[in-house]
């Protein structure tokens, strides 16, 4: 639950979908598509006519910026603005094919600084080429800072608005509490002087309907850069766009169908982290899992949110992160069935292979002293899972150790002590008399 | 407000989460707390009036409302909600009690409440002067005097970890879970705490570490604070800018979780949504740098914390806090299985509403059977004119001759050889809308008429849409010109001795339309009951909505029961004594009409 990226077709389709609302003055053509191959660019193109009338440009839409700098925008062939259909969906077969390296940061002369990311692209856009003056490019952005809104204009749009940010942007800020009527008088009177006279009016209209929408579609961030004002005819030519995903139950019918892809360069998730989420978003329970090196030796399985970091806080300081495979945490309340699902998705990825270095593997079942989640109930679920996997949990020649307080622990201890001793599973068990973080000194030390 | 709750607090609890509520309740019992802490339950789906909950070993009902304005109405005392909403409707429910105003803090659980909603919220609340503990909060407490829902745990662990009185620390966290350890590792290493608030994990919550530990300097039972941040947001700075500017002056230890953050990209997320660093500022290492900087101390871990905790705690010597008295909660308890508000067998004798019977049964007490009727009927001790009236109406109600159908059902029981009680119960069954009925009816009807203001012409034509004849109204044989006796003599009761009689007033308006219609429709004696009723109530200071309880309970028709059972007790005396033979019903009195039935 947080703030969620997504892709500019869907930051733009959903602007489109609402636009007579908030931009009733504005003309938008909407002559986007995003595809993943060339040959389904060219499917589409069937019935988007304007893939085969008009040049186009194509970039990938996959979260990340700068893709001019890398070399990843389409838009000449042998000169700018001819892009054909046919050129577009070849490009992006040869951009699709294999790994790709990006990098996220340039240094002042424009050369890439740090290691690239290499993954594949996968999404491309595809739009008309829209030939405009540079004076008719500009910026718009609106986000959270602190306790308000604010939106950031300017009247020259395009990848230097970072360079020149302090002399070109105009930054106006708003209480969460602030009116309609305040916010339009205030954007008016605080647009660019950069923009030209006869704009002025039209500009501050604009902003005034973005920001709007950002705020009733509960945009988390929006930014468009630039977007092209001729008249009333309105190009957005780049976004980017948040979601705050809390909201989305509200959103159903503005949001759409939208999707939160994971960033380039990022390991898709697997299908475990997957189906934990996918549980978690069916309870009222919380249930979280990040798998970070999944060949490391120590696994940790912690009730709470705050005591989930406070264990991998203390594995990173004690053992290295490269010892850690992952981190997550279940809490509020689960019932023993989810327990026993979260647990089983853990064992099963923590007994597939050996230690390479020939150590045993360690679980920690910790968690700080529950304020009412009954730890008996949801050991019992942790339990079940180890009557399953116990034959796998000795072939990796797996330690335990568990700390847990709260209601009815003493059960939950005294259960999964048993049933440990009873699979034949090596196992260390603790209450509150024991420092929350002290078993994993214990297990280290071991 | 030095301190966030009292031995007074009490709160409305939204949403009958009862193992909450118990929880709470039981540490008000182990504190030796007067009152339970919950006054009030928010439950807009139940039909029940109230939750029984233990108190101790006894057992105490708490209200149950639909609604949180009808909750704080009765309740207007308990100043703190918790808002145990789920994340779909906890910020309608906060932004109403906002409205309704009358709360000075408000707790909400839920988790991913949409940022905009609690952000505007917090706002609201914050231009309202009241305090709001999370969302995504377990809550807050002041030990001694009063716990939100489930914070601290079990009461074992709220007396093992010293939550049942105040200690020295003061103690802010993001976590609920680690609120819970912090409060068990400061009672080993120090004496426990004064006041501590888990302010919630949510990205926005109401009530910042800065705004409870400004409040809690001026509190003087808070020695020092701990406060344990996490990595994301800018929190702990504003903290640091109290310490220097003077504005937070006690000792403070602090930490902040999330130090592994820097070994990973911000795809992870750790913990809770509040906790993603956006910069370097907001990542733990950073923050701790800080806060050690500034004179707040800081441990090398959360390892080293209790060590930190227990140095900075030896080094103040303070006095050792006395431990006081506590009561035990019984570890087996019973839920009972009757509720009795009205009498009680268990002493010396039995009481009729606190009223031992001896004192209202003789005539030197000066009770009469209106009296006792006040008592056990309504709990309350009327006033002499409207016991008087009580007995008026039982009085003339007793009887009216045998062919009404009560009493004559009474008498062909009592002729068939059955006891008195089968043949008063035959007499019984027939009260209801027909018979006896135009009592509650005309109750109903006339005020409803009066409460929306309805003309005695726009009352007829509304009764006339209805379909249903103006109950209470309408003689046989009276009129005007013939008025009835017992209705004169209700009437003139009333006018001498009741306050006022606006329901009557009303009424003899539609009367003086409806007899100029027809000479006999006048109010006859069920009507002018039913009516006098409602008027004895207002006058005793009944609200609308408790008479309108009275009336869809039966309390009008329950008068006309204990009077007519006079009359139908008489009858079947009557009939024992003339020892009648069984009833036949002579067949020349009956039509029939008995075709042959269809084959279908």
């Amino acid at each position: 639950m947080a703030q969620k990226a997504i892709r500019e077709y869907d930051a733009k389709s959903i602007l489109a979908k609402h636009w007579n609302k908030y931009f009733p003055d504005f003309t938008y053509a909407y002559e986007t598509v995003m595809v993943q191959n060339g040959s389904e660019l060219n499917e589409v193109a069937k019935t988007a006519s304007w893939l085969n009338e008009k040049t186009l440009v194509a970039k990938p839409d996959m979260l990340f910026g700068k893709r001019g700098m890398n070399d990843l925008v389409l838009f000449r062939d042998a000169k700018p603005g001819d892009v054909s259909l046919a050129k577009a969906a070849s490009w992006i077969d040869e951009k699709s094919t294999g790994d790709q390296s990006v990098y996220f940061s340039f240094d002042e002369n424009d050369k890439p600084s740090g290691e690239p990311s290499v993954d594949k692209l996968t999404n491309f856009i595809v739009e008309p080429f829209t030939p405009h003056e540079q004076s008719e490019e500009y910026y718009v952005s609106a986000t959270c800072v602190g306790d308000n809104d604010v939106i950031y204009m300017s009247a020259e749009g395009g990848i230097a608005i970072e360079q020149n940010w302090d002399a070109k942007v105009i930054e106006v800020a708003f209480p969460i509490t602030a009116t309609e009527d305040e916010i339009a008088e205030k954007i008016r009177a605080n647009v660019p002087k950069d923009v030209a006279e006869k704009n002025k009016a039209q500009f501050a209209e604009f902003c005034i309907g973005f920001f709007k929408a950002y705020r009733e579609l509960n945009f988390a961030y929006l930014e468009i850069n630039p977007f092209v004002m001729q008249g009333s005819k309105i190009e957005l030519l780049d976004m980017v766009a948040k979601l705050d995903d809390t909201a989305g139950f509200m959103m159903v019918e503005e949001w759409g169908d939208v999707e939160y892809p994971t960033a380039f360069g990022m390991e898709a998730k697997s299908p475990e982290v997957e189906a934990v989420e996918e549980a978690d978003a069916k309870t009222g329970a919380s249930l979280k899992l990040t798998l970070l090196k999944p060949e490391a030796r120590i696994w940790t399985m912690v009730a709470g949110g705050g005591a989930s970091v406070v264990y991998a806080d203390t594995i990173a300081d004690m053992a290295g992160i490269d010892d850690l495979a992952n981190y997550g945490e279940y809490s509020g309340g689960p019932t023993t069935g989810e327990t026993k699902f979260y647990a089983e998705t853990l064992l099963d990825l923590m007994t597939r292979e050996k230690d390479p270095q020939g150590r045993g593997k360690v679980m920690i079942i910790g968690g700080a002293i529950a304020n009412f989640t009954d730890v008996a109930k949801t050991f019992t679920g942790i339990i079940q899972a180890f009557d399953v996997y116990a034959e796998k949990m000795k072939a990796v020649d797996l330690k335990i150790y568990v700390r847990r307080g709260g209601p009815n622990y003493e059960k939950g201890l005294k259960d999964i002590k048993e049933a440990a001793d009873r699979l034949g599973l090596y196992i260390e068990v603790y209450g509150p008399e024991t420092h929350v973080t002290d078993i994993v000194r214990m297990a280290l030390e071991k | 407000m030095e301190q966030l709750y009292t031995k007074d607090t009490q709160a409305i609890f939204w949403n009958n989460n009862k193992t909450a509520i118990q929880r709470m309740l039981d540490y008000d019992y182990t504190i030796q707390r007067k009152t339970p802490s919950v006054a009030a339950i928010v439950a807009p789906t139940s039909g029940n009036k109230f939750d029984k909950f233990f108190f101790g070993p006894d057992e105490v009902m708490i209200p149950l409302f639909k609604t949180t304005a009808e909750a704080k109405a009765a309740q207007p005392q308990a100043d703190v909600l918790l808002n145990f909403a789920s994340f779909r409707t906890a910020y309608d429910v906060t932004m109403e009690a906002l409205e309704i105003g009358g709360f000075s803090s408000m707790m909400i659980t839920a988790e991913g409440i949409p940022e905009r909603l609690a952000r505007g919220m917090n706002q609201t609340a914050r231009e309202k002067n009241v305090t709001i503990i999370g969302p995504a909060t377990v809550g807050a407490i002041t030990p001694g005097a009063f716990k939100v829902a489930n914070i601290g745990g079990t009461i074992t662990n709220i007396v093992q970890s010293k939550l049942h009185r105040a200690g020295s620390c003061g103690l802010v966290t993001r976590s609920g879970g680690l609120f819970n350890e912090l409060s068990n590792i400061i009672s080993i290493n120090a004496d426990g705490i004064a006041e501590g608030v888990a302010i919630g994990g949510d990205r926005f919550v109401g009530s910042v570490f800065i705004d409870n530990m400004l409040r809690m300097e001026k509190n003087p039972t808070v020695k020092y604070m701990i406060l344990l941040g996490e990595v994301g947001g800018t929190e702990e700075y504003k903290v640091i800018e109290a310490i220097k500017s003077g504005a937070i002056t006690k000792p403070v230890i602090a930490w902040c979780i999330g130090t592994i953050a820097k070994y990973y990209d911000s795809g992870v997320q750790f913990g809770h949504a509040g906790a993603s660093a956006n910069g370097e500022m907001e990542t733990a290492d950073y923050k701790n740098n800080a806060m050690r900087e500034a004179g707040i101390h800081v441990p090398n871990s959360f390892n080293e914390l209790p060590g930190m905790i227990k140095s900075v705690f030896e080094g103040m010597n303070l006095a050792e806090i006395p431990e006081p008295e506590m009561s035990t909660v019984p570890a087996v308890r019973r839920s009972k299985e009757f509720i009795c508000t009205i009498s009680d067998d268990r002493g010396e004798e039995c009481t009729y509403a606190g009223f031992p019977i001896s004192s209202v049964a003789t005539p030197a007490t000066g009770k009469g059977i209106g009296d006792v009727i006040s008592l056990l009927w309504f709990k309350k001790q009327y006033p002499k004119w409207a016991t008087d009236f009580i007995e008026t109406v039982l009085k003339t109600v007793a009887d009216h001759g045998p062919a009404v159908s009560g009493a004559h059902n009474a008498k062909v029981t009592a002729r068939a050889g059955k006891s008195v009680v089968e043949s008063l119960v035959t007499g019984l069954l027939t009260i209801g809308p027909r018979f006896g009925g135009a009592i509650d009816g005309a109750a109903e009807h006339f005020k409803y008429a009066d409460d929306n203001g309805l003309t005695p012409k726009e009352f007829l034509g509304h009764m006339k849409k209805e379909g249903i004849p103006i109950p209470g109204i309408g003689h046989r044989i009276k009129s005007l010109k013939n008025p009835d006796l017992r209705v004169t003599g209700l009437m003139n009761f009333a006018a001498e001795n009741f306050p006022s009689t606006p329901l009557l007033d009303y009424a003899r308006t539609v009367e003086a339309l409806t007899t100029s219609k027809k000479e006999n429709l006048i109010l006859n004696v069920d009507g002018t009951i039913g009516i006098l009723m409602v008027d004895m109530w207002r006058a005793l200071g009944y609200s609308e909505d408790e008479i309108n309880e009275f009336i869809a309970s039966g309390t009008l028709n329950a008068f006309f029961i204990v009077g007519r059972s006079i009359g139908f007790i008489g009858h079947v005396l009557d009939e024992k004594r003339l020892a009648m033979p069984m009833y036949r019903h002579p067949m020349d009195d009956i039509l029939y009409d008995v075709p042959e039935a269809e084959e279908i």
